[in-house]
C-alpha cells in the first residue's frame, strides 16, 4: 500500500480491499514512526483525519466516490484549512488556527480526500532548503544529513518517506519542483492562474501558484484535476472550462520536439547531474523524440529580477501580519508603532526579515525605476525568449536544480548562494509558465537528480504525457529511500 | 551601491521591524551583498521594454457591487490577539 500509486489506492477503496480509515491510519502510523526523524509535518490530528476518512467511507459505500474520495493528501502549511493550526512555517502564526478552507482544500473536500495534516516549510515559502523554518528543517529521507529543498521540503520528504501518498505544495520560484528534484518526487507547477491563490498565504502574487506532488505524473494528473478550477475569489484566477489532466497520458512521443536552451547546459551543472539528464534525454529519443537548441538569453538575470520582484511584492503581502487581527503580537510594547515593530521583529526570521527589507528598499522613493522597473522589464524580456523557444520546440528540459541535495548549512550562511540554487527554475515563474519535475537517475551520495521539463501556457497535460511516458520505460520514479 | 548604516535603519523603520544597532550592521552586510548580485540586472539595455507586472495580461474582473460573503465576525476575531466588544484592541493612537 505505501508504494502505491493514487490509481491502485483508488481500486483497492472502491473494491472495499481496505477502507480509507484503514488506509489513513496506516499512513498516520508511519507518520508516527518516522516524523519525529525528519520532521516533514508540523501538525498531524489522527482524530480530525479519521474522522474525515470516515466520511470518505460513507460516500464509498453510497457509490458517490471519485477517484480521489478516501485518498490521505498531506497539505502544505500554506494553504489555510478550517479548524487547523496553518502557520506558513513562521512564529507569525504559530496560533493561528485558520476559519476558513482555501480554495484547494475546499477542492480536495468536494473531491473526498482525507487531510493527513500540514507539512512543514521554509518560513514564507522562502527559501530552497526548509532551514528558515521556525518548526525546525525537514530532513531528507535519502540522506538525513542533507536538505529536502525547499520551501515545500515537507511536502516532498513526507512522500519520499512514504508517510503519505500525495500532496500539495506552492511555487513561488522552484518551491514544487526543486524539493520534488532533491526528494526524487514528481511535481507540477501549473501555469499561473490554473489554480486559486484564495486561502494560500501570500509571498509573491504575481508569482506564487499552487501544484501537485506526488510520486508519479499520473498521480499528478488526478491531483490537478482536482485542484485547478475557475475561483471568482482569486482576481488572477482564470476562467477557463475544466480540464481532465489524465485525458493524453498514454499518446505517443513520436516526434516530440524537445528544446535544450543552451545556457542552462553551459557552467555550474554538476557532473553526477549532467550525466543524469543526459541520459533521461537519451531515452526520450528512443521513445521517437527529437531534441533541439533554444536560447534563452536573458535567463541569467531571472534571479536578480526575482530577488528584486518577489521581495517587493513580499514587503506589500507581508505588511498585514501587525500583530492587530491575527497572528503573533509581542508581550510588552509601548505605543502602537512600538507594537507593530516588536511584534513583526520577533515574530518573522531573519530571511523573511531580509527579503521585506529588499523590498520595502527597492519600492522606495528614488529607487523604484531602476530595481523594480528594470526587474519587470527584465520580466518581459525574458517571458519573451520563451514565446521565440516555444516557435521551435513543444517542451523545454533541463535540470530542475544544479546540483543533487545539499548538507545542511552548506548555503545558509550566504543568501545568495542559496538563491543560486532556483537558477534553472525562476524564469518560469516570472514567465508565468508551467514547470514541472521528475526524478531522472541519482547522483553523488546515492540523491535523486530532477529532469525539469517546463511546456507553454496550459500544456499541462501535454507536459504530463511527456513525464508519463518516460516513467513507463524507467523506474526511478518507483524508488524509496530505506528510512 | 552599497548601503549605509542610516538607509539599513531606515528601511526597517519603513518596513515597521525593530532593528538593534548591531543587527543593522550584520543585516547591512548581508543586504549589500544581495544587491551585487541585483545590480547585474542594470548592465541590460531595457529601453521601450514595456514593463510586465504580470504573468497574464489580462483586464481584472468586475462584479456586481453586492454583498456576497456571510458576516463571520466571531470565527474572524476568534484569532485576534486581544478584541473586546467585537472591536480590535491597540494601544491607545489619539490622546
Amino acid at each position: 500500500m505505501l508504494n502505491s500509486s493514487l490509481k491502485q489506492l483508488s481500486a483497492a477503496l472502491a473494491v472495499k480491499k481496505i477502507s480509507s480509515v484503514e488506509l489513513t491510519g496506516l499512513f498516520l502510523d508511519r507518520i508516527e514512526a518516522l516524523n519525529p526523524a525528519i520532521n516533514a509535518f508540523i501538525t498531524v490530528d489522527r482524530e480530525k483525519s479519521l474522522g474525515e476518512a470516515r466520511v470518505a467511507d460513507a460516500r464509498i459505500a453510497a457509490g458517490n466516490a471519485g477517484p480521489l474520495t478516501g485518498i490521505p493528501v498531506a497539505h502544505k502549511d500554506i494553504f489555510c484549512a478550517e479548524g487547523w493550526l496553518t502557520t506558513c512555517g513562521s512564529k507569525m502564526l504559530s496560533n493561528f488556527v485558520s476559519p476558513y478552507d482555501a480554495h484547494v482544500i475546499a477542492r480536495f473536500k468536494a473531491a473526498g480526500t482525507v487531510t493527513l495534516g500540514k507539512t512543514n516549510m521554509d518560513e514564507f515559502a522562502m527559501g530552497s532548503s526548509n532551514e528558515t523554518s521556525y518548526y525546525g528543517p525537514v530532513k531528507n529521507p535519502w540522506d538525513i544529513g542533507r536538505v529536502p529543498g525547499g520551501s515545500s521540503g515537507g511536502a516532498a520528504a513526507c512522500i519520499a518517506a512514504r508517510m503519505a501518498p500525495a500532496a500539495t505544495g506552492t511555487d513561488t520560484g522552484g518551491s514544487i519542483r526543486q524539493p520534488a528534484a532533491l526528494c526524487g518526487l514528481t511535481g507540477l507547477k501549473p501555469t499561473y492562474g490554473v489554480v486559486s491563490r484564495y486561502g494560500m498565504i501570500a509571498f509573491a502574487s504575481s508569482l506564487d501558484q499552487g501544484g501537485p506532488m506526488a510520486k508519479s505524473a499520473e498521480d499528478c494528473a488526478l491531483l490537478l484535476s482536482a485542484m485547478a478550477g475557475f475561483d471568482a475569489r482569486d482576481s488572477t484566477s482564470l476562467e477557463r472550462p475544466a480540464e481532465d489532466y489524465s485525458r493524453s497520458l498514454d499518446a505517443p512521443l513520436a516526434g516530440l520536439k524537445i528544446g535544450l536552451p543552451k545556457e542552462f547546459f553551459g557552467e555550474g551543472m554538476d557532473a553526477d547531474v549532467r550525466a543524469a539528464v543526459e541520459e533521461a534525454l537519451a531515452q526520450y529519443r528512443k521513445l521517437g523524440a527529437v531534441t533541439v537548441e533554444v536560447s534563452l538569453p536573458n535567463s541569467r538575470l531571472s534571479v536578480p529580477a526575482y530577488y528584486v520582484l518577489a521581495p517587493a511584492e513580499a514587503s506589500s503581502n507581508l505588511s498585514r501580519f501587525d500583530g492587530v487581527r491575527y497572528g503573533y503580537r509581542a508581550p510588552e510594547y509601548g505605543d502602537l508603532k512600538d507594537m507593530y515593530q516588536k511584534s513583526r521583529a520577533q515574530g518573522f526570521g531573519s530571511e523573511v526579515k531580509r527579503r521585506i527589507l529588499i523590498g520595502a528598499y527597492v519600492l522606495s522613493h528614488g529607487y523604484y525605476d531602476a530595481y523594480y522597473l528594470q526587474a519587470q522589464r527584465l520580466r518581459r524580456l525574458i517571458a519573451q525568449d520563451f514565446e521565440a523557444a516555444f516557435q521551435v520546440c513543444d517542451v523545454i528540459m533541463s535540470p530542475t536544480s544544479p546540483s543533487v541535495a545539499f548538507a545542511f548549512g552548506a548555503k545558509s550562511a550566504d543568501p545568495v548562494q542559496m538563491y543560486l540554487s532556483d537558477i534553472y527554475t525562476i524564469s518560469t515563474n516570472l514567465a508565468g509558465l508551467p514547470g514541472m519535475s521528475l526524478p531522472c537517475g541519482f547522483g553523488a551520495g546515492n540523491m535523486p537528480v530532477g529532469l525539469q521539463l517546463i511546456g507553454n501556457y496550459f500544456d499541462e497535460a501535454r507536459m504530463l504525457n511527456v513525464a508519463h511516458q518516460y516513467q513507463q520505460v524507467t523506474d526511478w520514479h518507483l524508488r524509496m529511500p530505506a528510512v | 551601491m552599497s548601503l549605509s548604516l542610516e538607509q539599513v535603519q531606515r528601511i526597517a523603520l519603513l518596513a515597521r521591524i525593530e532593528i538593534s544597532p548591531l543587527e543593522a550592521e550584520a543585516t547591512r552586510g548581508q543586504l549589500n551583498h544581495i544587491f551585487e548580485l541585483i545590480e547585474e540586472m542594470q548592465a541590460v539595455d531595457t529601453k521601450g521594454v514595456e514593463p510586465m507586472s504580470h504573468a497574464q495580461d489580462l483586464a481584472l474582473r468586475l462584479r456586481e457591487d453586492a454583498a456576497t460573503e456571510e458576516n463571520r465576525r466571531a470565527a474572524f476575531q476568534a484569532v485576534a490577539p486581544e478584541v473586546e466588544a467585537g472591536l480590535y484592541l491597540v494601544p491607545k493612537v489619539i490622546e
